[in-house]
Formats: structure tokens, C-alpha cells, sequence
């Protein structure tokens, strides 16, 4: 595949390009659903193709083929100088990059079984039978059941000299009971919603949550909700399950700290950033107890945000987002870091594909672990609100006005969770919410949930993100306002 | 194979970059032919092939200046095989004869893992299609420096008048066909221009977007002069109390909410019990003023006029007078429900049926001074953001206004507002409508683009406020 990079970037070259950098990528993936006990969706792919990224003029331009010829790969990288150098005729000033060390390195993401070897009647039986097993319960209308697996390789070469190879398996999996009763829907879902848990695995993660297993309690979860009380509207102590919480992290944290947004060029899609370049290291963005990193290592754990080098050539870090409640640093890149008086990138320009240009996002952000025991945390809550599994997820363009709302509550008092609540939700401000955490879960409680479903950038890029999270509880929040006077 | 050595041969003689030149209908109809000739000698029963073919652009701006600025081709081939009573699909961008074969045999191999379902059908016969004409030469011809010569004009009046622009200029071109092993054939092509544009004039902002099959359709510098001035106007906000408010919704507020409800109207989401027509057909469920059309004939709408299995789309009814007349099927669903299918399926297996995907409000003539100049109290809506499902039966949706909010009193537009948070029912909203413009192409971010109309609706509920 170097061959097809080199040549891109020689042509890039001398067409006036005066930086290149070149990724081959070649994406497999399966999906598997079932649905009320028959087979969904059945469906594999494959794409391979070149996407280069030049610099000409002082301004940026990128273009991609799926056609792997010299004639292709030539006209694509000299299409790529062209589209630069319109840039420049629109430009304000000349792109700087950060310096970076050219590596040279191959990579393969860890797993025990690979996914695309395990015989698919193995897959679709451990389907089916969690949905035969979410339609015993009595009251169950609909049952839904998943598996996604990816493998991407990846050749990446720049004109600073890098060539880096990369292997990524990622496995995912989840399953849904809904019931519709008495002109109302409800709907639980398992390990976690919107397609489950997703994670830079192999098919060890599939066996490791246990569908079959957790099928009857959701289903019965899902039936038991028409009966529960509805969620009241109050100001109150609220507890996120991890999963519920991975998604707030996501939300109200990973976001606003992508330092393009923060500069505005996000503006007219996904918005800007409340945390604007003169809050690092002034606002208190979270009580004490709070520790937040961006970590894309390894040593982190293997989420969907975990790779060794990110798709502009740069190692893979951990950087400090916030220390003890202290807004300390952004996600940046080659291009922005040094507009923050960083002399290197923190790593975390990444693409969805071959045909795409890389954008900063989200590698893992996680809540570190606290040091409460789950049951600890109950019984120490004298009037609160437990709420687990996202449902909705709403914040405005600056991540400042948020609203969640969950599939299940659980009232607590006096230290116990006492009975089951419908249609939970809580709303609040990103940092007056963080502010008012008070007690964090210790790491046996933690897991790096996986978001695979990340939507940024124009053409629109789709993104898997981690999320470490253990559940916590927060003071004074607004609960229950999406249901109040409708 | 030989329809792979043209496509290349025509692709790769130049290395000037310029428009590019999609394959002929001939070309994908020798594509299709070839992969059902390889799977009749492998001896798969029955073979379905779409060719999908798109050509893409879009310069991307922000702080007045290019700062991403794309291009891509890409030509995909997915082929799905029937075998005793099993489906599956495969899908691969590598159309030499081993990809093609690896494909079949792919899909085969998928198909053979699992049960059989007795209710899976054969493949349809070849079909009658309704040409629409949506290719506009001067779109596909668009350059990168036409598109940057737009931006720069946009963000040159950004400069003078003291705001910060952002947005894109997108243009594009694109094709499918289908052809099956019962000697089912159709294709379809289109073009498509976008241009959108955000102008900032601290601390507000606001916006404009058009989307057309034609590039002459809008005008890039109007929408930034009337997104400029909207973001002026802005500047001074003020903080309302939450609460019900008389709004008026522009188009692309419109959109973005009725959008949420197009899945409603699947057949199979009423079989799985999860829309919010579940016991509501027939009833009076929005106001009288409301009927809705799925018409992928309509002169403002693009898309193919054929469904995922190759079946003709028909311009079904499904709202008349506010109350739910009929739904859209595909061949699965029409079966179970002893309809006929309206053209509406997604490709095949999937587990969600169909949907209408180009609705039409019929709206009504009320201008926008109109309904400003009606109001003795409200809101004039320019955009809404971030919106999703709260409760899925009673269509609660939660989102934020965005990018121009403002207060109308006594039939004046008297000042700019705070952003809400809102939590409204779709379904109230639709039996609270007092006027309506005339339905337009709006675009939005939520929901892809449909025929709507601007419109003036009571009671409206924002729950919260936000701090800008």
C-alpha cells in the first residue's frame, strides 16, 4: 500500500504541495440484527480507497478515490493541490502546524477471538435465543437484538516521512424489549441503549456481557414500567447509572473541549464552545472530586477512543482535561495547538474513512474512578433519584443547556431504592451540574462505555468514542422537567 | 470485466482535476448484467444488484476564511442473494471480477447462516417507472473556484459589516440502479447544490440554507445578507421568562420538528407497535388544516422514484384534513397487511420496513408579515437544534431554538430573546396551528429536506432558558 501513499505524495509534491499526508484504508464490517425472533438486518461490507490531504498556498485541500491505480492515485493527489490552492484564494492567513517527529511503526489492536472468524450461526444463535428470551415475558411487543463488528486497516504516510500501519477490530452488541400498553411506550434496553456496548475488542466482549443472561430482566423491566409512578418534577439529588453518565460525559465535557469548535470552525454545524481560550486553568469546571482525562493509550483500556497513533501521524496521549475540578486543556491538533501555547498536538485528529478529512475529535474522555462502593452510595442517600440507560440526549451549540432523559428511575429513601420510576429526565448547566458532584464511584464500578454514533464534521463524519464512568450522584439537580405541564 | 476497464479507462485519462464524469446508465446496466451472469454460474436461485455512483464537493468556511475544502468519489456495488427462503446482502467498492465474485459468494454465505423465513419474498418482475429529471448540468460543472469565489463574497460582507461567517458550499452529483435476476431494471440520477451560512456578530449569531437540485435555485450572497442581518438584529438579547408562548415557526424549524414524525408512517413500525399512529388511524388527531402528502414527484423534491427493492414510489395521502388516512408499505408489510406496496421500502434485509421519504405539508398563503403582523404576542423562530425523542407515543421532543430568536409584539418584531429549551408534543403542535405560509423546499440539520410551510402555532412550550 505504500506504494500507492509514495506516489500520492510525490505527485502532491510536485504540483507545489508543500505538506502531504496520505491514508490507504481498507474497512470490513459485519452487522447482524434480529427482530421479534426472525433475522433483521444480514449484511457484510467492504471499502478500500486513498484520501490525501495537501497543503498548497499556504491553504488546505483534500481528495480521496476508491480506485487503486497509478493514473487514479496521480489525478486524486493533483485534484487535492488544485482544491488547495482555491482554498488560498479564501484564506486569512497561512496554515502553521506544530512540529512532529516522523514515525515509523505497525500496530495491531489486542483481542482474543476474532470476530469475522467465529461461524456466523454462532452470532445469530446467541441473537436469537436473547430474543426468545425477552418474548417469554408477558406484555413484550417488540424485541431487538444486535451485533456490529468492524476491522480496519490502515496506511498512513506524510511528507515529514511517517509510515504507520494500524489494525482496529471493534466489537458491539446490545439488545431492546419494548412494550405497548395503554396508549404508552416503554422500552429497556441491555448492556446499554442505542445499539449496546461497543468496544476496541474482539468477540470476547460479546461473551463477556451475556445477553442471553440479562434478557428476562429488561423484558420484564420494560412491562413493569406502564405500572411505575411517573418521575416527579423537583430540585433534588440525582444518581447516573455509568452508561447514563458516560453519555453526559460525552456530551457536556468531550465536546465543548474540541478546540475547533472552540475557535468556531464548527460554527455553522455542531455549534461552538462555551470554554472559550481564556477559561483553561481559571474556571472551576467541576467540584473537587472530579478528574477528567482524553486518553487514546492502551493503558487506558480498549475503547472505541484507543489507537497508538491518531490519523495525523501523532502518538497517541493522555491529556489532563480536568484536575480536581480545574479546567486544565482541549483537544487540539497539528494545526491549533500551537494557538495554545502547546508546541506539539495532543493527538486526536481522527477519520471515519478513507474518503474523509481528519477532524479533532473525542478519543477516550473519562471520569476517573472516586472512591465510593455502589452500595455505599445508596444507603448514603436519604432522598435522591437513581437513573440508568439513556433515552434522549439534548444540549445546545454551546454544551452549555443540557436535557437527558433516561429509561428507568429508581426512587431512593432513607438508603434504599424503594420503587421503580417512569419516564425519568434531568436538565441542568454544564458547569453549575459538574459543580455539584459529590461522591464518584470507586474503579470496580467504572467501565469505558463505547459511543459509536459520534456525528461531527461536513460532510457529515460518524466517530466511536469512549466514555470511563462509574456512577455518581449529584445535589440540586432539575429533575423531571421534559414531562412537567404537558 | 469489461464495463470496469471503461469506467477506468473514461476516470483516469487526465490528471487536471475537474468536474467528474459519472458512468453512463449503460455502464451500470453492463455492471449489474455482469454480476448476475457470476452468480447464475455459481447457481445462487435469485440475485439482486444496486450500483451506487457519487461524485461529491464541498468547501467548508469559518472565521472568514477556506479552511476545509473536500472532494470524493466513490462507487459502491451490493449485491443481495435469495437461497431457499434466506437473505442476505454484501457490499463492496471493487468492481474487478474476483471483488464482484467474493461479493455473491459473500452474501451467499450470509444468507445460508441463518433460518429460513417463510415470509420472505421473491424478487419483483420488471416495473413501470415515471421519469423525473433531476441532473442539472450546471450544478455538476460547479469548480472549486466557483465555490470559493462564493465564499469569499460572503465572507467579504462578513468583513464589512463587522460579523465572523461560517458555512459551506456543497455540490454533488450522484446515481443508482438496481437490476435483479427476474429482469428488474431501473436508474436514477440526480445533482445537488447546498449552501449554508452562519454570521456571528457577538454574542449572537444567525443563519440561512438552501438546498436544490440547481445551483441557480439560490442565491449564496442573498442568504448571507439576510443571515448578516439577522445577526445583528440579535445582538441585544433579553431574557423571557420559559413558559407557552404563540410562535412562528420559520420553514426550517418546521422541518426539523415534523420531520421526527416520517417513521410514524411505516407500516411496519404500526406492526411492531412502536409508532405514534398505533390506535390513531382514522381519528382526528391534528387540526383540520394539516394534510400531508408523500410525493417523490413533486417538483421541489429530489430522490429516486423507486424503493430499495426496485418497486415504483407512488404519491400516497397520508394525512387528510388532520386526520391519519394511510400509511406506506413495502412488499413485506403490504403482504402482512393485505395492501398494496406504495414503493416505499428500504433495501433489503432490514428490520424497519419503509418510510415515506418526501413529505409534503400542503400548507397554506399566510406571508410571513402576516403572521408576524397576527401576533399580539410570540416568538419568531429562525432554527431549532438538537432535537430528540422524549416520549415516543405522545411524539415529545426536546431541542433548543438556535441562531435568531425573537419577540413580536403587537404585530412587530420588537427585539431579540435568550434561547430556550423546549418540550413539545408533535402532536399538539399539529392540532395548534393557526396559519401557514406556502410549503417550500426547507433544509435544516434534523430531518432531511422536505415541503413545508413556515407556520404560526399557539401555546408552544419552552421549559427552560439558556444563558445566551
Amino acid at each position: 500500500m505504500y506504494n500507492w501513499t509514495n506516489l500520492a505524495l510525490e505527485t502532491a509534491r510536485l504540483r507545489g504541495a508543500s505538506y502531504a499526508d496520505v491514508r490507504v484504508m481498507h474497512q470490513r464490517q459485519r452487522d447482524l440484527t434480529t427482530k421479534n425472533g426472525k433475522v433483521g438486518t444480514l449484511a457484510q461490507s467492504e471499502s478500500i480507497g486513498l484520501g490525501i490531504r495537501v497543503l498548497a498556498n499556504g491553504a488546505w485541500g483534500f481528495a480521496s478515490t476508491d480506485r487503486l491505480t497509478r493514473e487514479a492515485v496521480a489525478s486524486c493527489a493533483a485534484q487535492a493541490v488544485a482544491i488547495a490552492k482555491a482554498s488560498a484564494s479564501a484564506k486569512r492567513h497561512d496554515v502553521v502546524m506544530v512540529d512532529e517527529q516522523a514515525h515509523i511503526d505497525s500496530w495491531q489492536s489486542p483481542f482474543r477471538k476474532d470476530p469475522f472468524e467465529i461461524p456466523l450461526e454462532t452470532q445469530l444463535s446467541l441473537l436469537l435465543a436473547a430474543d426468545a428470551e425477552m418474548r417469554r415475558v408477558k406484555g413484550v411487543t417488540l424485541t431487538e437484538t444486535d451485533m456490529q463488528f468492524r476491522k480496519t486497516d490502515s496506511w498512513f504516510a506524510s511528507s515529514i516521512g511517517s509510515r504507520i500501519h494500524q489494525r482496529k477490530v471493534t466489537s458491539g452488541c446490545g439488545i431492546a424489549a419494548t412494550s405497548f400498553k395503554n396508549e404508552e411506550i416503554q422500552k429497556r434496553s441491555y448492556p446499554n441503549s442505542f445499539g449496546g456496548q461497543h468496544a476496541l475488542q474482539g468477540y470476547e466482549l460479546i461473551e463477556s456481557v451475556d445477553l442471553v443472561k440479562n434478557a428476562a430482566m429488561i423484558a420484564e423491566e420494560a412491562v413493569a414500567l406502564h405500572s411505575a409512578v411517573q418521575c416527579p418534577e423537583k430540585k433534588g439529588t440525582l444518581i447516573l447509572g455509568g452508561s447514563q453518565l458516560g453519555l453526559q460525559i460525552h456530551e457536556s465535557v468531550g465536546h465543548p473541549i474540541e478546540l475547533d469548535r472552540v475557535l468556531g470552525e464548527e460554527a455553522n454545524f455542531a455549534g461552538t464552545s462555551f470554554l472559550t481560550l481564556d477559561q483553561v486553568n481559571r474556571l472551576k469546571y467541576a467540584s473537587e472530586i472530579v478528574n477528567v482525562v482524553a486518553d487514546a493509550r492502551l493503558e487506558h483500556g480498549q475503547g472505541l477512543g484507543t489507537f497508538a497513533y491518531d490519523d495525523e501521524g501523532v502518538p497517541a496521549q493522555r491529556t489532563d482535561i480536568i484536575e480536581a475540578g480545574q479546567f486544565r486543556g482541549y483537544l487540539s491538533n497539528r494545526e491549533t495547538a500551537h494557538l495554545i501555547g502547546l508546541k506539539r498536538s495532543s493527538g486526536t485528529m481522527r477519520t471515519e474513512g478513507w474518503n474523509r478529512l481528519p477532524i479533532i475529535r473525542m478519543t477516550n474522555v473519562s471520569l476517573l474512578p472516586g472512591n465510593w462502593d455502589f452500595d455505599d452510595l445508596i444507603q448514603s442517600t436519604d432522598d435522591g433519584i437513581l437513573m440508568e440507560t439513556n433515552r434522549s440526549w439534548s444540549i445546545d451549540d454551546r454544551r452549555y443547556q443540557f436535557q437527558f432523559s433516561t429509561e428507568i428511575g429508581w426512587e431512593i429513601k432513607g438508603g434504599k431504592k424503594i420503587r421503580m420510576l417512569k419516564n425519568p429526565s434531568y436538565s441542568g448547566i454544564t458547569t453549575e451540574f459538574w459543580n455539584s458532584c459529590d461522591a464518584i464511584c470507586n474503579a470496580e464500578h467504572w467501565t469505558l462505555w463505547g459511543t459509536p454514533n459520534c456525528g461531527k464534521g461536513q460532510p457529515m463524519q460518524t466517530m466511536g468514542t469512549g466514555h470511563g464512568a462509574s456512577p455518581s450522584r449529584f445535589r440540586n439537580v432539575h429533575i423531571g422537567a421534559a414531562f412537567a405541564d404537558q | 470485466m469489461k464495463a470496469s476497464a471503461k469506467t477506468h479507462a473514461r476516470r483516469e485519462t487526465s490528471e487536471v482535476a475537474g468536474p467528474i464524469e459519472l458512468l453512463r446508465e449503460r455502464d451500470l446496466q453492463q455492471i449489474i448484467e455482469a454480476v448476475l451472469r457470476l452468480a447464475k454460474k455459481i447457481g445462487v436461485p435469485e440475485t439482486e444488484v444496486h450500483v451506487d455512483e457519487a461524485a461529491d464537493a464541498l468547501t467548508r468556511f469559518a472565521n472568514n476564511a477556506i479552511h476545509q475544502n473536500v472532494a470524493e468519489h466513490g462507487l459502491t456495488v451490493s449485491v443481495r442473494t435469495v437461497l431457499d427462503g434466506r437473505t442476505a446482502r454484501a457490499t463492496t467498492n471493487r468492481i474487478d471480477e474476483d471483488s464482484l465474485r467474493n461479493a455473491i459468494e459473500g452474501s451467499l454465505s450470509l444468507a445460508a447462516s441463518q433460518p429460513k423465513n417463510p415470509l420472505l419474498l421473491s424478487m419483483p418482475g420488471p416495473q413501470k417507472y415515471s421519469r423525473v429529471n433531476r441532473f442539472v448540468k450546471q450544478t455538476a460543472a460547479v469548480t472549486p473556484e466557483d465555490r470559493a469565489l462564493a465564499v469569499r463574497r460572503a465572507c467579504d460582507l462578513a468583513i464589512k459589516r463587522g460579523q465572523v461567517a461560517a458555512g459551506i458550499f456543497a455540490t454533488g452529483q450522484s446515481q443508482s440502479a438496481i437490476g435483479n435476476s427476474r429482469g428488474l431494471f431501473a436508474a436514477y440520477r440526480e445533482t445537488h447544490g447546498e449552501f449554508s451560512i452562519t454570521m456571528q456578530e457577538k454574542p449572537a449569531a444567525s443563519w440561512a440554507k438552501a438546498n436544490s437540485a440547481d445551483v441557480r435555485n439560490f442565491d449564496p450572497q442573498k442568504l448571507a445578507a439576510r443571515a448578516s442581518e439577522k445577526a445583528h438584529l440579535a445582538v441585544q438579547a433579553r431574557e423571557l421568562p420559559a413558559g407557552r408562548y404563540t410562535v412562528i415557526l420559520e420553514p426550517a424549524a418546521v422541518l426539523d420538528l415534523v420531520g421526527f414524525l416520517f417513521y410514524d408512517f411505516a407500516a411496519t413500525a404500526l406492526q411492531d407497535k412502536r409508532s405514534c399512529l398505533n390506535e390513531r388511524m382514522g381519528k382526528q388527531l391534528f387540526g383540520k388544516n394539516i394534510s400531508i402528502y408523500d410525493d417523490a414527484y413533486h417538483p421541489l423534491q429530489l430522490g429516486a422514484p423507486f424503493d430499495g427493492e426496485g418497486m415504483p414510489r407512488q404519491k400516497v395521502q397520508l394525512v387528510d384534513g388532520g386526520v391519519p388516512k394511510n400509511l406506506v408499505y413495502s412488499r413485506s408489510s403490504a403482504k402482512i397487511a393485505g395492501k398494496k406496496p406504495t414503493g416505499h421500502g428500504f433495501m433489503l434485509p432490514n428490520e424497519y420496513g419503509e418510510a415515506p421519504m418526501n413529505l409534503v405539508f400542503s400548507g397554506g398563503k399566510s406571508s410571513p408579515e402576516e403572521m408576524i403582523g397576527s401576533t399580539d404576542r410570540g416568538l419568531l423562530v429562525t432554527r431549532l437544534w438538537y432535537i430528540r425523542e422524549v416520549d415516543p407515543y405522545e411524539k415529545i421532543m426536546t431541542g433548543m431554538t438556535r441562531d435568531g430568536l425573537f419577540l413580536v409584539e403587537k404585530g412587530r418584531v420588537v427585539s431579540a430573546v435568550r434561547n430556550f429549551r423546549f418540550n413539545q408534543s408533535l402532536l399538539e403542535m399539529l392540532r395548534n396551528v393557526e396559519l401557514m405560509g406556502p410549503a417550500v423546499r426547507a433544509t435544516g440539520e434534523e430531518a432531511f429536506e422536505m415541503v413545508v410551510p413556515a407556520m404560526k402555532v399557539r401555546e408552544f412550550h419552552f421549559s427552560e432558558v439558556t444563558k445566551f
